[in-house]
């Protein structure tokens, strides 16, 4: 396969498609992921090539979804669960939190459980409620999961395959509204592995640090910034749990200052996990505290003051504007 | 809120007739759908069985009340339910157990000393489930119900049903009690398992309480009446009668394993001592209850059977107790042995692959865990000393 224009959307579809060629025990789950192809299409003509066994319309019961899923794995397969909308993986988080992600230690490592859980997350895309949210903090919270999210194309397709081929369980979340935003893909390239934080784009006066959908909103800050003469060194931390500091605090030694960006509210988010984490490793490279840019502290709102809600390009310059003025 | 009677007795619903095949006198009876020829040697072993779990429990019980273990949950009166089924298991056969399930553990070779390191607190769960085909105890209730739905649909996967192979055809058996039937993973698998005709039994031991709910508070119909609403057949068992349970569980299985596909089966049962050994069933139940279920011990009416029928006599009942108290005090000597894990190991298995922040945490535990030793080993090499010196 040679490189190409595609987008997020398509890349998922592409890595799952890959990794059920690769290995038969994988198997994709949820609900219309089948004959429909998903609301959003990201498993499209997954059922067609590889039949109703493989790729599962199941019922519509979430908890049913990840629980019958562990039951696979024990049984040595590898699904690929889809929570359709963020906002509606809460009747899964039992099965989750208290199974999913305790029952290997339970074991003492006897069982493994490789499954995958795809949550299309974020806001941005003028729904009704629970169709917005980011709740990728909850997950990075538990120790059992491992925790992901892509920014780009090439990271949406080699993700999702290390993803599926890791023996923990893994949370992939996918940054919905940004599914149709285009990137180079070459499927020949050597990926990052799963965990490890990317540098973006260069920069030296401040670090920002990003995932998801919020990395363009910060590049584009980034470009708007260098109109100004401030150059902004864009982290994109691709892995939330674990999170590859080494990657983040090089760069936080080199700008001294840092902005961390999400749209999940910033009250105990991984912002204020990352700011702890690097003013302790940082505490005398630092010139500014670490700054957080993020939702505020409620229910996600209507969908016609979403962009008042969410973090913009504005609120990043306003967040580099304080931590420059240290 | 006062709930009107439905037409039982003192506000129960009417209570449907039970599969039986023994009566709680030990009368051998017939029921027209389930037939059971057991030979003198497997009602003998059933009794064996049926003692020796019920003496493992006793002294499990009994090293909770002397602090050698946190917790203890009690199967005492459900030992039939859980033989009888355990009994009815193929090898290949994969059972998904709540926390109560030592006599289905003690069908599966599961040595009961491994069950007690869950509740001792030196692990969460010590035994091998592949080794076994018998899943971890869950402590949620009814999740495991769609563990074992999902394996059941892996098993479908794996061509493993319906080949007619007897070696082959693999049946998934998931227990739950009456209070999990309330539970929304227990009806989403139902729901799962219907749809996709899965192989998979529900096994719910109605031991009439959810610690201190009765049956009232979780249902109006008969539990094994709810499977009609999902799309496959239910019924109810005298739970404590072993060979009606055996002679139900294996039709159920066989069905599965033919892939015809799920079975409710509902064991009427009681529970005849406290929820856990933290609990305290006289705040709630009254003691003419417990008494009238006395009567229908599970034990007692095999025992009856045979001895009445002349397949054993004393000298085997004064075997199988003999029996019974050397697994007992095996039971015993190895729990006081079972040594506490050191603290280092709560850092392993969290995850396969390696995890960085997990790493570093150890690494920082070990250090200062470390830390401390020096003032001890200080002190016992001075000890040591000044041995040495006299």
């Amino acid at each position: 396969m040679s490189p190409r224009t595609t987008t997020i959307a398509k890349a998922v579809n592409e890595g799952l498609r890959r990794a059920m060629e690769d290995d038969p025990k994988v198997l994709v789950m949820g609900e219309d992921v089948g004959r429909l192809g998903g609301v959003f299409r990201v498993t499209d003509g997954l059922q067609k090539d590889f039949g109703e066994d493989r790729v599962i319309d199941t019922p519509l019961a979430e908890s049913g979804i990840i629980g019958t899923a562990i039951g696979l794995a024990l049984r040595g397969y590898r699904p690929v669960c889809e929570i359709q909308f963020d906002g509606f993986i809460y009747p899964a988080y039992d099965q989750i939190v208290s199974q999913l992600a305790k029952m290997g230690y339970r074991s003492g490592g006897k069982l493994s459980l490789p499954v995958v859980v795809r949550v299309p997350y974020g806001g941005g895309i003028g729904a009704v409620e629970h169709h917005s949210e980011s709740p990728e903090a909850y997950f990075a919270h538990t120790a059992g999961l491992r925790v992901v999210t892509c920014s780009n194309p090439a990271d949406a397709y080699f993700m999702t395959q290390q993803a599926i081929r890791s023996d923990d369980p893994v949370m992939v979340f996918e940054p919905k509204r940004r599914y149709w935003d285009k990137g180079e893909l070459d499927p020949a390239a050597e990926p990052l592995p799963l965990h490890a934080a990317r540098v973006a784009r260069a920069g030296t006066d401040v670090t920002v640090a990003a995932y998801g959908p919020m990395v363009r909103t910060v590049i584009e800050a980034a470009t708007a910034a260098e109109a100004e003469g401030r150059s902004l060194e864009v982290v994109d931390l691709r892995s939330l749990s674990p999170l590859d500091l080494d990657t983040l605090v090089a760069s936080v030694e080199r700008t001294r200052r840092l902005v961390v960006v999400h749209e999940a509210p910033t009250f105990l988010g991984l912002g204020a996990e990352i700011a702890a984490r690097v003013t302790e490793r940082c505490f005398y490279h630092l010139e500014a505290p670490v700054l957080r840019v993020g939702g505020f502290h409620l229910p996600y709102p209507a969908s016609r003051l979403e962009d008042e809600y969410l973090p913009d390009l504005d609120r990043v310059l306003d967040a580099v504007d304080r931590a420059l003025a240290f | 809120m006062t709930v009107p009677a439905v037409g039982g007795p003192g506000g129960r619903p009417p209570q449907p007739p039970l599969v039986q095949l023994l009566t709680p006198e030990g009368e051998r009876v017939e029921h027209p759908d389930y037939s059971l020829d057991v030979t003198p040697d497997e009602l003998r072993a059933f009794y064996r069985d049926l003692v020796l779990v019920r003496r493992v429990d006793a002294e499990a019980t009994a090293l909770q009340r002397q602090g050698e273990l946190g917790l203890w949950a009690s199967l005492l009166g459900q030992e039939a339910a859980q033989v009888g089924s355990g009994r009815a298991l193929a090898p290949q056969d994969y059972v998904f157990p709540t926390y109560r399930e030592h006599g289905v553990a003690w069908c599966r070779d599961v040595d009961p000393v491994t069950l007690l390191g869950l509740y001792r607190g030196v692990n969460l769960g010590g035994w091998d489930p592949a080794e076994h085909n018998f899943h971890l105890y869950t402590i949620v209730i009814g999740s495991q119900t769609l563990h074992a739905t999902g394996y059941a649909m892996g098993v479908q996967r794996d061509g493993a049903v319906g080949t007619g192979d007897p070696a082959r055809d693999t049946a998934v058996i998931a227990y739950f009690g009456d209070g999990a039937t309330s539970q929304g993973d227990v009806n989403e698998a139902f729901v799962f398992a219907s749809v996709n005709n899965a192989p998979v039994v529900f096994f719910c031991q109605n031991n009439q309480w959810a610690i201190s709910e009765p049956n009232e508070r979780q249902t109006r119909v008969p539990l094994y009446q709810r499977a009609a609403g999902f799309g496959f057949p239910g019924l109810r068992v005298d739970g404590n009668d072993v060979l009606a349970v055996h002679a139900v569980t294996k039709a159920a299985l066989d069905r599965a394993r033919r892939g015809e596909g799920p079975t409710f089966v509902e064991a009427f049962t009681y529970r005849m001592g406290a929820h856990t050994t933290s609990d305290d069933p006289t705040r709630y139940r009254i003691e003419a209850e417990v008494e009238e279920w006395k009567l229908k011990d599970p034990i007692a009416r095999v025992k009856a059977l045979l001895a009445r029928t002349g397949q054993a006599g004393e000298e085997f009942f004064a075997e199988v107790e003999a029996e019974a108290d050397r697994l007992a005090g095996h039971v015993r000597g190895a729990c006081l042995a079972m040594p506490d894990p050191e603290p280092v190991s709560m850092f392993d298995h969290a995850y396969r692959d390696p995890h960085p922040l997990v790493e570093e945490e150890r690494a920082w535990f070990a250090e200062y865990h470390a830390g401390f030793e020096p003032a001890g080993l200080e002190q016992a090499g001075a000890v040591a000393a000044g041995e040495a010196r006299r």
